[in-house]
């Protein structure tokens, strides 16, 4: 059973902060974690190769420093990492993200299951694992709260809003985990001295054959014309007095707002 | 904290069982003691972590055998949650006879498995009429050809029931006297071996503390650590090996009172201000800061004094639990009062922090005994002089 596993490097915080005059992420003093779905993605695979055997490798695309969060993925019991880093990615959507993860794991070879997290809390869009499938041509199931493999076939439950769906797809193929599915151990001793140890190889855009025209800025159709934080919500106003006094006072202002 | 000069290994111990204790102790600690619930999925989590075996050497399945590293991660467990610092720390007290008194085949048996943190130890001097003073054993262990046949009740044994090996001292013979105690391996689930009552106590509740009950316990002659008469030395010198392992938990317990008391004072007001902003507070903080530093420095000299070879260190061992300990009565009070009554309710963790503290003072030999010990030892000093 060969697993590969994909994660993303973000702030650690659920609320960006976005600096409104350039429209970019204030990351000063955010200390950089795993995307916290992709830390269930992680734990999921660790176990299924507990269960059935087998190998677990992490990816991530990113700067230099998300070597930070592939030593934290080998802390926990990753076989292998790699991170996938070149200049010529700057800027990339989540169509050339997609891209050039599907590269990478082309590039790697052998695998039966993708795992990536439900979405990122940056950026939000959860494409990035439908996308990887659909570069690969594989089945994908999305927010995946079980999975049960049966041999060459893997039946998954997924988690929706009115109800959870049971679905069974050949292999190989691609998952995205909620935060449900399971909760991720913790680093080991050993863990965190083999990381300390390890070299962490490095793809360039070459070294995954990725074609220049679907990579970084120019691989990108998405253009991010503005992110804003939204203006915060007005507190409410709690009227008092008696009902009559409160559906006049209420009244008089609907009209002052032209509302009725 | 000052910077110690640690090896990388040992920061990133403290990292991680702090990781540990912030994200899995913390939200439970108030619940196991309110429920006096022993901390099972806990000890599971630092068994992952490969914590169980850091003052184990690595061919009996640890992590290097330092006192330090166990210190380290005792202090950080204690922080948040006196009774967690001791259910592990109490294992190492079990299984320390082991490690320096057991055979090849013992060690092999025995260690890893309590390196792996799949079985707790657990260490039964203490009865009834036996406390500060050993030679009051009552347990006796009768030679009946290859078997001993062990009776009596050892009394406020840490992990009693949720242990699975057990270092216990009875004696084999009563008129030899510090010479007629012999220490033994009993597992769990021996014929004749059984639990008596588990007590309720002050603080750290969420630690079992329970009576060892032998009936004809038959035990085999090879579970004998050291040889038979050598009871007491084995206990006298796995305290040794284990006091500054007290002082450590008391040092924690400390620590976390200290940034509670500190996190409190900034955010209440009186009189117009945050109390931190009275000198009188921040004079009691201080004393309290200072105290925990001192402690700290001494459980760390003499952790890694040991771990450098040092054969002598009774008196440093004792002096290490004896100011860490005090500092932590000392410390948890202070930290009660500056949070007024709210210190002292327990939606408020220090009220819980001053019952834990309090314990470190008594087991594993009482400040009185510490005492006794060090002067014994300025005497035995000065007369080689
Ligand atoms: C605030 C903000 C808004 C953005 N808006 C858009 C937008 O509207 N449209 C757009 O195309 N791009 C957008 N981007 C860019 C987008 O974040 C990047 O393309 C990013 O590389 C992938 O998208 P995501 O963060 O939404 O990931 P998601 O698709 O939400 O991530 C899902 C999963 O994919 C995997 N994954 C994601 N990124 C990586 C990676 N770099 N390496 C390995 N695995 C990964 C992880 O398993 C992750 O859990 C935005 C970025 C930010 C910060
Ligand atoms: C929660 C808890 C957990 C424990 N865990 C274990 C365990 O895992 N294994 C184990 O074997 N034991 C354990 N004990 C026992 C513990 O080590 C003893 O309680 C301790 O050694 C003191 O014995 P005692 O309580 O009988 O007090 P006593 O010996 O009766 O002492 C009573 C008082 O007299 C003082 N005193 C006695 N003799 C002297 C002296 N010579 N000079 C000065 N003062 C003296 C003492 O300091 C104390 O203040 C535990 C106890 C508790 C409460």
């Amino acid at each position: 059973m060969d697993i590969i596993v994909c994660i993303k490097q973000v702030p650690d915080t659920t609320e960006v902060k976005i600096n409104p005059e350039t429209n970019t992420l204030i990351r000063e003093g955010v200390p950089s974690i795993i995307n916290p779905f992709d830390e269930n993605a992680i734990e999921e695979a660790l176990r299924l190769r507990e269960k059935h055997g087998g190998k677990v490798t992490v990816i991530t695309m990113g700067p230099p420093q998300a070597k930070e969060a592939l030593k934290q993925a080998i802390a926990m019991g990753a076989d292998d990492v790699a991170l996938v880093s070149d200049k010529a990615f700057a800027g990339s959507d989540t169509w050339a993200t997609s891209y050039t993860l599907a590269q990478t794991i082309k590039k790697i070879g052998r695998f039966d299951i993708i795992f990536c997290g439900k979405q990122a809390i940056d950026g939000d869009t959860a494409q990035v694992g439908p996308g990887i499938a659909e570069w690969l041509n594989i089945p994908q199931i999305t927010f995946a709260v079980k999975v049960e493999l049966q041999g060459d076939k893997i039946k998954v439950e997924r988690l929706l809003e009115e109800a959870n769906e049971v679905v069974e797809v050949p292999l190989p193929c691609m998952l995205t985990v909620v935060k449900q599915i399971n909760e991720p151990r913790v680093s080991s001793l050993k863990g965190m001295m083999k990381a300390k140890k390890t070299e962490i190889k490095t793809f360039s855009a070459a070294d995954v054959d990725a074609d220049p025209l679907k990579t970084g800025h120019n691989g990108s159709p998405t253009r991010v014309v503005k992110i804003f934080t939204p203006p915060p919500k007005g507190g409410g106003e709690m009227l008092c007095g008696s009902t009559e006094e409160m559906v006049s006072s209420l009244i008089s202002r609907l009209k002052e707002r032209k509302t009725i | 904290m000052l910077d110690y000069g640690f090896k990388e290994e040992h920061t990133m111990i403290r990292e991680l069982v702090r990781k540990i204790a912030v994200e899995k102790v913390m939200p439970v600690r108030a619940e196991l003691d309110e429920k006096e619930q022993f901390p099972w999925e806990i000890l599971k989590v630092l068994a992952e972590a490969d914590l169980c075996g850091l003052y184990i050497p690595e061919e009996y399945g640890g992590f290097g055998q330092s006192v330090l590293a166990f210190c380290i991660a005792t202090e950080e467990l204690s922080r948040v949650c006196g009774g967690v610092g001791v259910t592990f720390a109490a294992s190492a007290l079990g299984s320390t006879p082991i490690l320096i008194f057991g055979t090849e085949e013992q060690k092999r048996k025995y260690m890893p498995e309590i390196a792996a943190g799949k079985k707790l130890a657990a260490f039964g001097l203490t009865e009834a009429n036996a406390g500060s003073d050993a030679s009051g054993l009552e347990t006796t262990a009768v030679k009946d050809g290859d078997y001993y046949i062990l009776n009596g009740t050892k009394q406020w044994i840490t992990n009693g029931g949720e242990a699975e090996i057990y270092s216990v001292i009875a004696m084999t013979d009563k008129k030899k006297g510090a010479r007629g105690a012999t220490a033994f391996i009993i597992e769990k689930g021996t014929p004749g071996f059984d639990f008596g009552k588990k007590e309720k106590k002050m603080g750290i509740r969420c630690s079992a503390t329970r009576e060892l009950v032998f009936q004809n316990c038959k035990v085999h002659k090879d579970q004998i650590l050291g040889k038979e008469g050598m009871g007491f030395i084995v206990a006298m010198k796995t305290l040794d090996l284990t006091r500054p392992g007290i002082g450590a938990q008391a040092v924690g317990i400390a620590q976390g009172a200290l940034d509670e008391a500190i996190k409190y004072a900034k955010e209440r007001v009186q009189f117009g201000k945050p109390i931190i902003s009275i000198q009188a507070v921040q004079h009691m903080l201080a004393n309290m800061a200072t105290q925990i530093e001192a402690s700290r420095a001494l459980v760390y000299s003499v952790a890694k004094a040991i771990d450098n070879g040092a054969k002598d260190y009774t008196k440093e061992a004792s002096m290490a639990k004896l100011i860490a300990s005090d500092t932590a009565m000392f410390v948890t009070t202070e930290a009660v009062q500056i949070m007024g009554g709210y210190g002292y309710m327990r939606e408020y963790p220090v009220e819980k922090m001053m019952r834990d503290a309090k314990i470190t003072q008594i087991y594993e030999g009482t400040n009185q005994i510490q005492r006794n010990q060090i002067g014994l030892s300025l005497i035995k000093e000065s007369a080689r002089k």
